[in-house]
C-alpha cells in the first residue's frame, strides 16, 4: 500500500465521517435539547409539572436508548427507507438511525446539564414575576451553557463512534474503510491509519469541549 | 392609620405530605403588614417562617387560608396578575440566588429585561441601582468573584429594579458574618426610609430584629405565639418562644447556676438605684447573679437576674414590689 494512494482515500473518509457525525449531532440536538428541557420542567417540582407526561417520556427515551445501535440499525432499515428513500449505500440513510439513536442520549445529556442549575436561582427568577418560557430561555440554559458545551462534545464523540458502525449499512467513513478495506483484507496500515484518525478526532473534539467549558464557565474563578 | 395593610394573612395553614404521616408548617396564621413597616418575623428553625413568607408571592401554595397583597387575593388571582404583582413584591434570600452566568450588571437589569423596558432606559436603571448599593465599579463582574456581601448587594439591586413596594428579605443575612450582616441591614433599613419600601424579614437572630425591625412577630411550631412592635414584645415577652429569643439573649445564652428572678426595665428605670432601694425596704439581702443594659431600637434596656429568695413568700414579696415600681419580673428556673 502506498501512502499516496492512501491518503487521498483516508481524506475521503474522514470527509464523509465528519458529515455524518455532525449532521447527526445537530440533528440529535434540535430534537434531544426540547426534550431534554421538557424531562427537566414537566416533573414534579419543576416548573411545569406534569408527572404523567414526564414518567411516559422517560419510558419511551429509556426504551430508544436502550437498543444498541447495531441491532437498531436493522430494526430501521424499513422505516429508514421509507423515510429517506434507501435502507443503504449513502451517508444519509445512516443518519438517519444514528439520530434515533443519538438523541434520546442527547435528552438526557441535557436533562443532566440543566439539573445542575440552582433550584434557588429558578426560585428567584419566579419571585422576580417571570413566565415560565423566560426561566427556561434566560435562566435555565444559559446557566447551564458551560455544562450543556461538555455535553456536547461527549454526545458528538459518541455518534462519532457508532458511525463507526455504519459499514454494516453500506455507508463509508473512517470506521467503515478500518473495516472493510483493512480488516476484512487484512491490510493493517489501512486499518491503522483510518483507526488513529478516529482516535484523533476523538481527541480534538473532547479537548476542543472541555476548553470552550472551561471559557465560556464563569462560576468557578 | 384607616391605610389598608400592604400584606395582610389570614388564617394560613400548610401542610406537607411526608412518608407516614404529615407535618404541620403553619397552623392558621394571621397577621397584618402596614406600609411603610419593616416587619420582623423570627422563630428557631422549623418554625415555619420560611413557608410563611414564601407563601407571600406564592412560591409556597398554602393547603388552607388567604394571603392578600395590596389588598388582592395572591392566591386566587390570575397567572398574568400573579407574575405583576410579584413584580412588585421582591425578594432576596439566604444564598443571593444570582445568576452565574451573567455579570453583575445583567443580573440586575434581568427584571427590566422581563418586564420589557427597552435597553437604553434599562442600562441607565442599572447604574442607577448599583450606585444605591454602592457597586458601581463591580457592574463588569461575575458574581463568583464577589464577596458574600457584595452579593447580597447584588441582589438587593435587582429587587429594587421592578419598583417594588414590598422587599421579602428570607434570612437574608444569614449567611453573612456580623460586620457584613450590619452593613445590609443598614442597607435596607435606608431603602424602607428613603425609598418607603415596606419590607418583611425573617431571621432567627435576635440582632437582626432588634437593630432594625419596627414590629415584630414570634411563629413556634407553625403559630404566631406573639406579635408587636420590638419595644413592647421584648419589655413584655409572653411566650416560652418569645423568652428564649428576648428574655436569655440568644448570644449570651445564660441559664443560672440557681433559680433566679429576671428583672427587665427600661432606660428610665435603669437611672434609679432600684436594687438598692429593694434592700433597703425589703430589709432583705439582694444576691446579683448578672447585669446588663443593651440598646433596641435607640433606646437602653436593662436586665438583671437576681438570686431568688428561699421563701416562696419573700419571692411574692420582692415581684410585687418590684412590679410596683413598673418593672417586668418572672421567675428563671436553673440549668
Amino acid at each position: 500500500m502506498n501512502w499516496s494512494e492512501l491518503i487521498p482515500d483516508l481524506l475521503e473518509a474522514l470527509k464523509v465521517t465528519l458529515i455524518m457525525t455532525f449532521s447527526s449531532s445537530l440533528i440529535s440536538y434540535l430534537i434531544g435539547l426540547p426534550l431534554g428541557v421538557l424531562l427537566v420542567v414537566t416533573r414534579k417540582g419543576g416548573i411545569m409539572p406534569a408527572p404523567t407526561f414526564n414518567t411516559v417520556l422517560g419510558v419511551v427515551i429509556n426504551f430508544l436508548r436502550s437498543i444498541p445501535f447495531i441491532i437498531m440499525l436493522a430494526l430501521l432499515f424499513p422505516v429508514t427507507r421509507a423515510v429517506v428513500g434507501i435502507a443503504v449505500g449513502e451517508t444519509k440513510a445512516i443518519v438517519f438511525p444514528l439520530v434515533i439513536s443519538a438523541f434520546p442520549y442527547v435528552a438526557r445529556m441535557v436533562e443532566g446539564s440543566l439539573d445542575e442549575v440552582d433550584h434557588g436561582i429558578i426560585e428567584a427568577a419566579q419571585s422576580m414575576g417571570s413566565t415560565n418560557w423566560q426561566i427556561i430561555s434566560k435562566v435555565m440554559l444559559p446557566e447551564a451553557v458551560p455544562s450543556l458545551i461538555n455535553g456536547a462534545a461527549i454526545s458528538v464523540t459518541t455518534i462519532l463512534a457508532y458511525t463507526a458502525m455504519a459499514s454494516a449499512a453500506g455507508g463509508g467513513g473512517l470506521g467503515s474503510m478500518a473495516i472493510v478495506d483493512g480488516l476484512n483484507v487484512r491490510n493493517y496500515s489501512v486499518m491503522y491509519s483510518a483507526s488513529l484518525l478516529l482516535v484523533a478526532l476523538v481527541q480534538i473534539i473532547t479537548v476542543f469541549g472541555s476548553g470552550l467549558t472551561h471559557r465560556l464557565d464563569h462560576k468557578k474563578r | 392609620m384607616s391605610e389598608q395593610p400592604i400584606i395582610q394573612i389570614k388564617n394560613l395553614k400548610k401542610i406537607y405530605a411526608v412518608p407516614g404521616g404529615e407535618v404541620v408548617a403553619l397552623n392558621g396564621i394571621n397577621l397584618s403588614i402596614e406600609k411603610g413597616q419593616i416587619y420582623g418575623i423570627i422563630g428557631m428553625s422549623g418554625a415555619g417562617k420560611s413557608t410563611l413568607i414564601r407563601c407571600m408571592n406564592k412560591l409556597d401554595t398554602p393547603t388552607e387560608g388567604q394571603v392578600f397583597i395590596g389588598g388582592k387575593n395572591v392566591l386566587t388571582m390570575s397567572k398574568k396578575e400573579l407574575l405583576q404583582t410579584r413584580r412588585r413584591t421582591a425578594m432576596i434570600f439566604q444564598q443571593f440566588n444570582l445568576l452565574m452566568q451573567k455579570t453583575v450588571a445583567r443580573n440586575v437589569r434581568y427584571p427590566l429585561e422581563i418586564a420589557g423596558v427597552n435597553e437604553e432606559k434599562a442600562n441607565k436603571r442599572v447604574t442607577e441601582l448599583l450606585r444605591i448599593v454602592g457597586l458601581e465599579e463591580k457592574a463588569n463582574a461575575f458574581p463568583a468573584q464577589l464577596s458574600g456581601g457584595q452579593k447580597q448587594r447584588v441582589a438587593i439591586a435587582r429587587a429594587l429594579a421592578s419598583d417594588p413596594d414590598v422587599l421579602l428579605c428570607d434570612e437574608a443575612t444569614s449567611a453573612l458574618d456580623p460586620m457584613t450582616t450590619q452593613s445590609i441591614l443598614s442597607l435596607l433599613q435606608k431603602i424602607n426610609q428613603e425609598m418607603g419600601i415596606t419590607v418583611v424579614l425573617i431571621t432567627h437572630e435576635m440582632a437582626v430584629i432588634r437593630q432594625i425591625c419596627t414590629r415584630v412577630a414570634i411563629l413556634d411550631g407553625g403559630k404566631l405565639v406573639e406579635e408587636g412592635s420590638v419595644d413592647d414584645v421584648f419589655m413584655h415577652t409572653k411566650s416560652a418562644a418569645g423568652r428564649r429569643l428576648f428574655g436569655i439573649l440568644p448570644e449570651q445564652e445564660e441559664i443560672p447556676q440557681q433559680a433566679a428572678l429576671r428583672i427587665v426595665f427600661d432606660a428610665s428605670a435603669a437611672g434609679q438605684p432600684m436594687i438598692s432601694k429593694l434592700i433597703k425596704d425589703m430589709d432583705m439581702d439582694i444576691n446579683i447573679l448578672s447585669a446588663d443594659i443593651r440598646q433596641l431600637n435607640g433606646k437602653s434596656f436593662g436586665q438583671m437576674m437576681i438570686a431568688r429568695p428561699d421563701s416562696p413568700v419573700d419571692v411574692k414579696r420582692v415581684m410585687d414590689y418590684l412590679r410596683n415600681e413598673g418593672l417586668t419580673v418572672e421567675e428563671v428556673h436553673a440549668s
